[in-house]
């Protein structure tokens, strides 16, 4: 079993609704207005099959093919949010400092499915996870446990609002993208979906560590 | 705004100027070198990170930053080994630098160095030392390094086997197997006692067996259900193999066909048709059915086995017991949750292996079949149902089970129930994708539940759309195809239907609809209930329409602008145009005959969606055009409804595209050469109603608030009567009449009937054009009616009738010197 990707898709705080005027596939509006946050690909760069096609690809170019694998299923998985809002007609809400826990519950979630080629070499499901303005996705194999990787990415998303305070002001996402490299070594190593009952988790957890609330910003000289 | 924050950042690491960036390397450069690296080494790393990976092309880094970087993946402080790693994945690794993965021992790799390596291998000539050094240090795991370094290495493992799965030798796959089973089977079955957890910081001592997720002590084997205050390492490796089994069986199985051909044939075989076994002593046993193999179960001797059948005993045996377990009540919420995860793992594991060694089908079928009773009456456990009924397809045929209850819960209550659990529908539609060859035939009632079916597309039909795609054609049959029509053109409805049903469950009977949405009110009113009801059917075969469409439609009218139904009337277009490309290739021309009926009646007859009208049309016309043209006596067989239908001025008007073509249609094969039953009688017929039409649209103004008719469908109309009369030479005289009427009536310069100036123009020329042609009868019918070996492929060849000649005689007649 194997996790091909983790991402986690920045969604524009005002893009509640996007209308989608040119049918139901096709990009959205807003997709434009989406940013990826953080993304994470386990495993080789390229896998055999691939390599065997393109023996002459640089290693520069199969960064940018990952990097834009990455934005298309950034894109395709802002469509399924902003459509599945659209369609079951929930408002976004502002969220109160201190209510987190409740936005993470209300959470909509839902999957896309990526056609073999679109963007990678098999078939994919795109489990997605929306809260608030934030997306997180984990891009899954034909053969993984989906309910797993359900229950996987839940916790994930709670760790990730809950440690670098995703919901809030701040960009620490950016800066301390660290912290979440942490939470996949121990909840997803290397793309592993393990079936954790709470004990494990709680022993995971406990030795995360938690972040105070800063602001930054880059500063390279 | 966080927003707007994130959005500075970005563009900052983006636009660092390459002066600016030197400087900061050599900053960080000089600061690695110190040996206490605090918060501004981490804080420089961070930003180093956001640098890389903020811009798609790739930035190298100078070589001896680099180098430091990488011992630093190394380092005691984990948080380093993090920001390295993360740091050099977004680079490229240093060309002569080129990692020699022969002399690496994973057991002195941290994770996070190894997840590094990995991403940074480039083939499996890199790949496959590593995945032996990798079992290997498995192997010796016991006499190496400290152990708890070692529990990543099963992930990465697995890892290295999806992506290159041709690294993994024989050799390996009996080691693997061996420990995987000490692993599964033989964890400890008591609490940590010292340190050496996965995790240093368990503060437990106690001594104690571990329990289970209702709180009783354990009384068997440890597995991934099992809690206890803090776990050891074999605990842990125990959740890692579970984790990867499935993985690793569906892996090997490959490994192994491909590398021992001795029997590849038998296994394939076994693997396809699941009827023959592949030794001899297995025949025996499924010839005598269950009890024998029961017996065979509970051999003790599974230590003598061959490693890969000893693990699938031991697999089979875990699963049996995570089944078991999955019974008792969770005390936590979340572990309820992963009991039904551990369920669709079991079965899943258990499928594979039946699979794998068919002898396995008649002791597994009675632990997945208690298991179906157990939970088939409870929906909420949908999900793990589904991983059971493929169990049921592949297996059981051979173990004689009848399988029809299960195939009444998942087609019929599946969709009609839970349509809106989007994760259930996805994984339904795959399931049923992944078995579409073969589930014809084992269900063969399959095609019969596509009311039910498209319950879920009604829902969600941005995100299913695509599974749709697939499997529309296995729905379409002949038996099917009328009723199925109307059902996709009735789908906004459909949608609209399910929000309503779901609506009132929501709300209370008793407290009025505060918005007062009247659909509700009708949805909830017996006199309409069986209209409704006709729409919710589970299944075909009731109807393939209801008489009181127009009422529905009225009922749902304010539904047109939901999301939900706007979404779902986007998608009809492309699923009409799959049923007419399938049904073209199956139909025979009576059942074309009749959609083409249904064409006509629901032209009208659709929910007023915005613009979901006009694309239907558009569908329609388009299918109406290449059903003509590759049966052409469908015309003259149907020649009676196309007419009342061209003859309708509305249709003009209202439905302009279709009425188009329909005319089209009409002129180009109501000839004796499409089918020798095309009488003067039916020409003569259909000329009339195309005259009365043309004639009153072009002698008096729209209809008060109409807008004027499309130029199209008038030269449309001008050349289907000359196509007409070219036919039936008796009819020329009349459109010669008409068409030089039409140029003494437009010598003004405007018309009531047209606005454009152009677009008239345009008309009385093609109205010229046809006049003159038809002055000579002979002509015109060669040039309107083409006989067949004109329009045929090969005669562009022959001199004699070739085009650039016909066009030069055209040319001369229409513009005369």
């Amino acid at each position: 079993m194997l996790v091909n990707f983790s991402g986690f898709v920045h969604l524009s705080r005002d893009g509640a609704v996007f209308p989608d005027p040119h049918g139901v596939r096709g990009e959205c509006a807003g997709a434009r207005d989406s940013r990826v946050l953080y993304s994470r690909v386990f495993g080789p760069n390229e896998s055999e099959s691939e390599l065997n096609q393109t023996q002459e690809r640089i290693p520069e170019e199969s960064r940018l093919l990952q990097k834009e694998r990455v934005a298309v299923v950034a894109r395709q998985v802002r469509s399924a949010v902003s459509l599945s809002r659209d369609a079951s007609g929930r408002q976004l809400v502002e969220v109160v400092p201190g209510e987190e826990a409740l936005a993470l519950q209300e959470a909509d979630s839902g999957v896309v499915r990526l056609r073999m080629g679109q963007p990678f070499p098999g078939e994919m499901s795109a489990l997605w996870l929306s809260v608030l303005n934030v997306g997180f996705t984990l891009v899954c194999e034909p053969h993984d446990n989906l309910l797993l990787a359900e229950g996987t990415l839940r916790t994930l998303a709670r760790l990730c609002v809950e440690h670098l305070h995703m919901l809030g002001q701040g960009s620490e996402i950016l800066l301390k993208s660290n912290r979440v490299d942490f939470l996949l070594s121990r909840l997803l190593p290397h793309g592993q979906l393990l079936f954790l009952n709470h004990r494990f988790a709680q022993s995971l957890e406990k030795e995360t560590p938690r972040a105070p609330h800063t602001c930054s910003t880059v500063e390279a000289s | 705004m966080f927003s707007h924050g994130s959005e500075s950042l970005i563009k900052q690491a983006r636009d660092i100027q390459e002066p600016e960036l030197q400087k900061f390397y050599s900053r960080l450069t000089k600061l690695l070198q110190g040996k206490d690296l605090g918060l501004e080494a981490v804080d420089s790393l961070q930003r180093l990170h956001l640098i890389l990976s903020a811009t798609k092309f790739t930035r190298k880094l100078p070589p001896e930053l680099h180098t430091r970087l990488f011992a630093l993946t190394s380092s005691p402080s984990e948080q380093l080994q993090i920001l390295s790693s993360a740091v050099l994945r977004e680079t490229l690794p240093l060309c002569d630098q080129e990692v020699n993965y022969t002399q690496i021992t994973p057991s002195l790799l941290n994770t996070h160095a190894s997840g590094l390596l990995l991403s940074q291998a480039s083939s499996t000539t890199t790949l496959s030392p590593f995945c032996a050094q990798l079992v290997r240090s498995l192997e010796n795991r016991h006499s190496e390094a400290p152990s708890h370094s070692q529990t990543h290495t099963l992930p990465i493992l697995n890892s290295v086997l999806t992506h290159s799965p041709e690294c993994l030798t024989e050799e390996h796959v009996s080691v693997l197997s061996k420990k995987l089973v000490d692993w599964l089977r033989y964890a400890s079955i008591t609490q940590v006692t010292s340190p050496g957890g996965f995790f240093s910081g368990s503060r437990s001592r106690q001594p104690g067996p571990i329990a289970e997720l209702d709180g009783t002590v354990s009384g068997d084997f440890f597995t991934v259900l099992c809690v206890g205050l803090s776990f050891t390492d074999d605990q842990w490796m125990n959740v890692y193999s579970f984790s990867m089994l499935r993985n690793w069986l569906l892996t090997y199985y490959s490994v192994s066909n491909c590398n021992t051909t001795g029997d590849t044939a038998a296994r394939l075989q076994c693997s396809l048709s699941l009827s023959h076994s592949h030794s001899p002593s297995n025949d025996d046993r499924s010839v005598d059915g269950s009890v024998i193999s029961m017996v065979s179960a509970t051999s003790s001797s599974s230590r003598l086995l061959p490693p890969k059948e000893r693990l699938r005993e031991k697999s089979f045996q875990y699963c049996q017991r995570v089944i078991e377990q999955s019974d008792r009540k969770a005390q936590k919420r979340a572990d309820a949750e992963l009991q039904k995860a551990c369920l669709v793992e079991a079965v899943c594991i258990l499928d594979a292996l039946c699979l794998e060694d068919c002898s396995l089908v008649y002791r597994v079928f009675p632990c997945v079949k208690a298991l179906y009773g157990r939970l088939s009456s409870d929906l909420s456990y949908a999900r793990v149902l589904l991983p059971i009924a493929q169990f049921y397809l592949n297996h059981g045929e051979m173990a004689a089970v009848d399988c029809e209850a299960m195939w009444q819960l998942v087609f019929s209550r599946f969709p009609a129930e839970l349509f809106n659990d989007s994760l259930l529908a996805h994984e339904f539609l795959r399931f049923i994708r992944q078995n579409i060859q073969n589930l014809p035939l084992k269900v063969p009632q399959y095609t019969r539940f596509f009311p039910n079916l498209l319950k879920l597309l009604a829902w969600d039909s941005p995100t299913l759309v695509d599974d749709y795609v697939d499997l529309l054609p296995s729905m379409v049959t002949t038996g099917t195809a009328v009723e199925l029509l109307h059902t996709l053109l009735d789908l906004p409805c459909l949608s609209a239907t399910l929000v309503l049903q779901q609506r009132s469950v929501l709300l209370p009977i008793t407290e009025p609809s505060a918005r007062g949405l009247q659909a509700l009110d009708a949805f909830r009113n017996p006199n309409f209930r069986g209209l409704f009801l006709f729409l919710l059917r589970g299944e075909a075969g009731s109807g393939d329409t209801i008489d009181r469409l127009s009422v529905l439609h009225e009922l749902l009218a304010e539904s047109a602008d939901w999301p939900r139904v706007v979404q779902c009337a986007q998608t009809v277009p492309v699923l009409l145009h799959i049923f007419f490309n399938t049904i073209i290739k199956v139909a025979d021309e009576k059942l074309l005959a009749q959609l083409i009926l249904v064409q006509l009646e629901r032209s009208s007859l659709l929910l007023n969606v915005p613009n979901y009208m006009n694309e239907i049309h558009r569908v329609f016309s388009y299918h109406l055009l290449k059903l003509c043209k590759l049966h052409p006596s469908l015309v003259v067989d149907q020649s009676h409804d196309l007419l009342e239908f061209a003859g309708t001025t509305s249709n003009v008007y209202n439905k302009e595209e279709l009425y188009t073509h329909v005319v089209w249609v009409l002129g180009e094969y109501l000839s004796l050469s499409c089918d020798s039953r095309c009488s003067v009688r039916h020409i003569t017929s259909c000329f009339e109603a195309l005259e009365a039409v043309l004639f009153e649209i072009t002698s008096s103004a729209p209809p008060p608030g109409g807008v004027c008719p499309n130029p199209r469908v008038v030269t449309t109309l001008m050349s289907a009567l000359a196509k007409l009369a070219s036919r039936s030479h008796d009819l020329i005289p009349r459109v010669s009449l008409f068409l030089s009427k039409l140029r003494t009536s437009s010598r003004g310069g405007s018309v009531s009937w047209c606005s454009d100036e152009d677009d008239l123009v345009a008309i009385v020329t093609r109205g010229e054009e046809l006049w003159s042609l038809l002055k000579t009868p002979g002509v015109a019918q060669s040039v309107l009616t083409p006989p067949a070996h004109v329009t045929k492929p090969q005669w562009h060849r022959d001199t004699n009738v070739a085009a650039p000649l016909q066009l030069r005689t055209l040319t001369r007649l229409t513009q005369p010197q």
